[in-house]
């Protein structure tokens, strides 16, 4: 409130605000990607360049993915056990979900803030605590190495996320368009299948790509629940691409599996990036 | 109870208009439905949250049995051992270990959070401000998060290698990777790089709900950019940064894949509870490791519980307020609203 004349003249300085903030824009830019952009350029490099730290490989090498999908390493396994378990965990995700989230976003009935409360409360516990309990109780059943032992800890953290994102989206859906239908005859039932759910398809594929890349992404269930080579998903085979070489890391080769694994769903990101963002900040505005 | 041609329902905000019986059918009626569409997400959460924290509780009071029992009997599988678990793991040989731990997980969720809600906010404000980049900056912004934190470790390991890029750039040798004060700067700045953006995305969210008008009349009464930061963007902000700090301690308080993949395991200078719980139960020790989970439950419970009655996150609350706000703020929220209802 005290210098009246201080804002005028930095909107009349036009060009040093815009300056500013193309830099800002080139420093938030610069600070994502660096480090993205290094795994890239050193997974392209000949294995023997491996230390150059020149910004771009010369000559440029696909050495290193040739060695990610050696068939000894295993790899492409390893990819598709990924793809089981954070498929399978997004399916069954979506499809106890959406019915907790539409009975959350559209129905009236007492508890219903104990039940987001608990919804919520759920997903802050630590996957520790969950883990130890249930490896224990896996490896009694035997179903250490298997895929449900990964599949059933996964949903602990993804069930309460996809329930949080789709009961956001849910409510954001035009519920007159609902009653109308009931007016016209439809039961609850059929007004959800015929009305909300083609409507609610965008919200639910969001929190399919959500849901899938938090199941993708994990780590420490894998690692827990499994210990023979063939049912690592692909995030623990990465870690453990050291153990041939002892000491030596094989960083060019973890570089380029780093690559394969990941670019495909920064693709997946960037294309559906405004989704992705409305159902990120869902939880936090929300 | 009538037959199945429902009669036609009004939307609940309309409560007020509708007669109190028939209002009151109605709620029964749905929370009949409510009660069948919950049950499996929560027969689900009780079997993959409610069990296992039980179990843990039970587990950590007990403790694998090689011992002799009172008649000479070599005693097979659990005893019960009562609170020597967690007495074993507060005074006992490992001590050390474990409040080394805790104070590594402290360290890190004040430090990671501290920077990550400045680093956060400020590029929240540079997203809001940019007119031009803006979808650049926003999709830049989910790379770090679309990454494994596996792969992310990795990565930032290759980056921290004694004759890495951060020592070419720096100028200097530091061998980041090895026990010491600088493994746990290492694993500040990896986790700072990952989750900063996510801060960002959410508190940005938030700008994006303050009306336009409010930094305008602001700026005609006179205030600076940085009162208007401070008295108004920071404040009517604070809900939203609140909920994104209180996500990211919990998610920082048990954090495993990055020290572990990022410095190793069992390393005294970043090893954290969950890392502790993890190797107890890979060497078998259940009791131990159910113990120190136990533990790290009880931390995040107290702190969640703290800082939501402490500074008033309020998380459901916001939801509540957002629903009856709705529509103002819908108009509010146009950016996102667009790929929402397309």
């Amino acid at each position: 409130m005290s210098a009246p004349s201080a804002a005028a003249p930095a909107r009349r300085r036009l060009p040093a605000a815009t300056v500013l903030r193309f830099a800002g824009v080139a420093a938030v830019v610069v600070y994502c990607l660096a480090p993205f952009y290094w795994m890239i350029v050193s997974a392209f490099r000949r294995p023997q360049d491996q230390f150059d730290n020149a910004p771009l490989p010369s000559p440029w090498s696909l050495e290193n993915f040739r060695a990610v999908f050696e068939p000894d390493v295993g790899f492409q396994r390893a990819l598709v056990n990924s793809l089981v378990v954070a498929g399978t965990t997004t399916l069954l995700t979506l499809l106890v979900g959406t019915f907790a989230s539409y009975a959350l976003a559209r129905l009236t009935f007492r508890g219903k803030n104990l039940v987001l409360g608990m919804v919520i409360t759920t997903s802050m516990f630590p996957g520790i605590s969950l883990i130890v309990p249930l490896l224990k109780l896996f490896t009694d059943i035997g179903w250490i190495n298997t895929y449900q032992a990964m599949v059933l800890p996964s949903l602990s953290f993804a069930l309460p996320l996809a329930v949080w994102n789709l009961t956001t989206f849910f409510r954001q859906l035009p519920f007159e368009l609902e009653q109308a239908a009931m007016v016209d005859g439809c039961t609850r039932g059929q007004a959800f299948r015929r009305i909300i759910v083609p409507l609610a398809a965008p919200g639910v594929f969001t929190t399919a790509i959500i849901t899938f890349i938090a199941a993708w992404n994990e780590f420490i269930i894998a690692l827990s629940m499994v210990n023979k080579k063939e049912m690592q998903t692909a995030t623990v085979a990465i870690s453990k691409f050291t153990g041939a070489y002892g000491f030596d890391q094989p960083f060019g080769t973890q570089m380029a599996a780093g690559v394969i694994v990941t670019v495909p769903l920064v693709i997946v990101v960037l294309i559906f990036q405004r989704r992705i963002i409305a159902g990120l900040t869902a939880g936090g505005v929300k | 109870m009538t037959t199945i041609t429902a009669a036609p329902e009004r939307p609940p905000s309309d409560g007020a208009a509708a007669k109190p019986a028939r209002r009151r059918g109605d709620v029964q009626r749905s929370g009949r439905l409510a009660a069948v569409l919950l049950s499996p997400t929560f027969l689900v959460l009780a079997l993959v949250v409610g069990y296992p924290i039980l179990a843990a509780l039970r587990e950590s009071l007990y403790r694998r049995g090689q011992g002799l029992d009172a008649d000479g009997f070599v005693v097979q599988g659990d005893q019960f051992v009562g609170l020597s678990n967690y007495l074993d793991i507060f005074t006992g040989q490992s001590a050390s270990v474990f409040w080394g731990a805790l104070w590594n997980t402290s360290f890190f969720t004040v430090t990671t959070v501290a920077i990550e809600t400045v680093l956060g906010m400020c590029m929240a404000l540079i997203m809001h401000w940019a007119f031009r980049g803006r979808a650049l900056v926003r999709a830049s912004v989910l790379v770090p998060w679309a990454i494994p934190t596996a792969v992310s470790a990795l990565l930032w390991r290759w980056v921290f290698q004694a004759d890495g890029v951060a020592n070419a750039i720096i100028g200097h040798e530091v061998l980041w990777t090895t026990e010491g004060v600088q493994a746990k700067f290492a694993v500040i700045i990896a986790d700072t790089w990952k989750t900063a953006p996510f801060v960002g995305l959410l508190v940005l969210a938030g700008l994006q709900m303050i009306p336009r008008d409010v930094h305008e009349a602001a700026r005609v009464d006179g205030a600076n950019a940085w009162h208007q930061f401070w008295r108004i963007t920071l404040p009517l902000v604070k809900p939203v940064l609140l909920v994104a700090v209180l996500f990211r301690l919990l998610d920082v308080l048990r954090m495993f894949d990055l020290p572990f993949v990022l410095i190793g395991a069992q390393k005294e200078s970043v090893q954290t509870l969950s890392m502790l719980a993890y190797d107890e139960a890979s060497n078998l020790r259940y009791g131990a490791a159910a113990a120190y989970s136990t533990i790290l439950f009880l931390y995040v419970a107290v702190v969640a519980y703290a800082f939501v009655k402490l500074l008033g996150a309020d998380v459901i609350g916001e939801m509540r307020q957002a629903r009856a706000a709705g529509d103002r703020r819908a108009r509010l929220r146009l950016p996102f609203r667009k790929g929402v209802s397309s």
